[in-house]
Formats: C-alpha cells, structure tokens, sequence
C-alpha cells in the first residue's frame, strides 16, 4: 500500500493512470512559470505547480490534471488557472472518457491576487461546460494541503468526488476560521475537530463526496475507474434536491459534528473518528 | 535592510561523459526546504548549471556543492536548472544525484 497523501502530484499521477500512459502537455522544459512570483522574491516552479495531459485508465483515454501541494500549497495562480482551463478546453473539443483532476490546492494563490481569483472562477466556468458535454468530471481528495476555498468549490462543480479520511474539503481552511471569528468559534490547532469537519469521513457521511476510499493509491485508482462514467447532469430537479438538503442542513441544531452525524441517523456517531474507512462504510450510512 | 528578491547563479564545467538524447527529467518540488531540478540535453561538452534561489548569499556553498557533483558525474552535454527553496546542501546534492539517476538506462 502506497500513501496516496505522501506522493508528489507527478507520483500519483504515475500510480493513478495505466502505467506510462501519461503524456504531459505544457512539460516543465517548456518554462511555462508564473509571471509574478519572481517580483515577490519567491521561487517560480517550472510547472507553476499543476501537470497537464492526457493518459489511459484501465485503456480509456481521459484527461488528467494534478495539482502539487507543496509547491504554494497548491495554490493557483495565472498559469496554474490556465492550464486547468486549456485543458478542460481541449477535453470539450477532444472528448475524452472523462476529466480527471487530482486536486491539492489552498485555493487562490494569494501573492498573484486577481490574476488568481480571475484564474479559480475560469476553472470553475469551464469545469461547467465539460460537464454540461456530458464528459464526467472525476475530483481525487487526498493530499495533506486538503481542497479548500476556490477549489473547493471547483470540487463541488464537479460531477464526482473521491476522498480519502486524510482527505479535507471546505471553503475557509481552519486558520481562516479561527482568525476572522476567533479561537472559541473554532480552534486551528485542534486536528481532530479539524478532521470531524472537513475530513473525508464528514464529507461522505454528510453527502458532500461520492466515495469514501483508504489513503492509498490503489483504492483511488480503483474509485476513479469505477467512476468514470459516473457523469451527474445538471437540472433543475437535482439543483432543487440540493437546496433541500442545505436547508435541512441549515436547520440542524448544534455545533459538534458528531451531533450532525447522529441527526443523519447514524447510531455509534461517536466512534466515527476512530472507525477505519471499512467500519464506517459498514455501518451502512451515505 | 536585505534586498528582496531571488539570487541567481550559474556555474559551467566541461564533461567527460556524453549524456547524449534523453526526454528532458524533473525531480523535487519547490516547497519549504526543498527544491526541483530540471536536467535537459543541450549541444556541447559543458555541464551548465543554473540556479534560481530564495535564500541569498550562499554562493560559496552553492559552489561547493555544484562542484562535488560534477566531480562525482563529469556528465557532458546537460543544462541543469534549479529552483531552490533553502533546500541544505544534503538535500540539494540528494536530488542532483537523483537528476542523474533517471539518466541511467
């Protein structure tokens, strides 16, 4: 078992995909760096942090981004934006199988300011439009820096999600919280409350990921194949059915995950944090 | 006060060992501490080795450390690039090496 959460983007995309099926386009030899980071005196990376390309999964052709955590914390700036973009592009020309997106990204990199922003809402945008093609957009969540603010909701655009329990996915990460509303309303440092609300167990438990796997590569190939034609339409009738749920979401009252989880009627709600991703899923929630 | 920005360095040595073609290699990640290497082909017997470095004023280790590798390697007909975010000279030395590595058949 390989740690999908220790890999570097370019280790899972290697694993994720059939073997050596991977064709980059815009590789790092093409320099194509971020225009402002060297003006802020911070290193530029040769692919401003994302790999592009195409690549087979179990022989059908798919498009594939992965999005390097460690470089800004997978922040996405101009370049970065684009080539997401380019890419989702092409797949609406091309038609692929299906757009795969190995997330791990803060969201926004902050130090390219509106270049970013500008960047996050044309992802979003063209994410829409692959999947209004009918071509299934498939997100992979399981990298240390989590998927949070702008590609967050990139995410939630999408037609599929897939999460490890060391996977987080939320709008404002735990630092934003705890600074704009202070340590009482949520502690940071706190890693289990973190966990119990932005982790991958939460997320399936309450319906905001399809598919709840281990923190290995191989159950995350083994979900992305078996999504891959997991294509989600929008309508109206599924937009209506998730306002429903937000507002039954909204009207839950209390402050403690393991609340929300015994309100969705899950009995044993307090053993969730230490259930292995098997256990939880016997318990027949979801 | 410090400067802000970026250090550059560039070294060139002369190879005794052809790297010949090769699909051009990446290894590390610019993260805290760390760095990425880009080696490519490029015509001549030299072994360039351009730098791009967040922490300024370490150019006689940088130097040092360059060096070592290309004793150790003598690789001819590369460019090597670097973005470096602090990485120590273990760890620079580390990926170089590794660089090299993915040259082997």
């Amino acid at each position: 078992m390989i740690s999908y959460a220790e890999c570097s983007a370019r280790e899972r995309l290697a694993l994720v995909v059939d073997a050596d099926s991977f064709h980059e386009w815009l590789p790092p030899a093409m320099r194509l760096t971020s225009p402002h980071l060297a003006q802020l005196g911070v290193p530029s990376s040769f692919d401003d942090g994302v790999a592009i390309g195409r690549a087979t999964l179990a022989g059908s052709e798919i498009f594939v981004a992965a999005q390097e955590g460690q470089f800004m914390g997978g922040g996405v700036g101009e370049v970065h934006g684009a080539k997401l973009v380019g890419l989702m592009r092409r797949a609406l020309r091309d038609r692929p199988r299906a757009v795969l997106l190995l997330a791990e990204s803060g969201g926004v990199r902050l130090h390219e300011a509106n270049a970013g922003l500008i960047a996050v809402s044309e992802v979003m945008r063209a994410l829409l439009d692959v999947r209004a093609a009918g071509i299934p957009v498939i997100v992979l969540i399981g990298g240390a820096n989590g998927c949070f603010g702008g590609m967050g909701i990139v995410a939630r655009c999408a037609d599929h999600i897939v999460m490890s329990d060391l996977g987080r996915l939320a709008m404002s990460g735990p630092e934003v919280i705890e600074a704009s509303h202070g340590v009482e309303e949520f502690d940071s440092r706190d890693r289990a409350l973190v966990w119990r609300t932005t982790g991958g167990k939460h997320r399936w438990l309450s319906g905001d990921c399809d598919v709840l796997v281990e923190d290995d590569v191989a159950a995350f190939r083994a979900a992305a194949i078996a999504a891959l034609d997991k294509t989600r339409p929008v309508t109206l009738a599924g937009l209506e059915d998730e306002h429903a749920l937000l507002t039954t979401r909204l009207r839950f009252d209390g402050n403690e995950a393991v609340a929300l989880w015994a309100a969705l009627g899950l009995a044993d709600a307090a053993r969730v944090p230490d259930l292995d991703v098997a256990a939880l899923q016997s318990l027949g929630a979801h | 006060m410090t400067t802000p920005g970026l250090e550059t360095l560039d070294y060139a040595f002369t190879g005794t060992r052809p790297a010949g073609a090769f699909t051009p290699v990446l290894v590390g990640v610019v993260g805290s501490g760390n760095l990425e290497v880009l080696l490519e082909p490029a015509a001549g017997d030299g072994c360039a080795i351009h730098i791009e470095t967040s922490a300024r004023g370490f150019g006689s280790i940088w130097s040092a450390v360059v060096s070592d590798f290309h004793q150790r390697h003598q690789l001819a007909g590369v460019l090597l690039s670097i973005h470096d975010m602090g990485a120590t000279p273990a760890v620079v030395s580390l990926r170089l090496d590794q660089a090299a590595q993915e040259l082997q058949p």
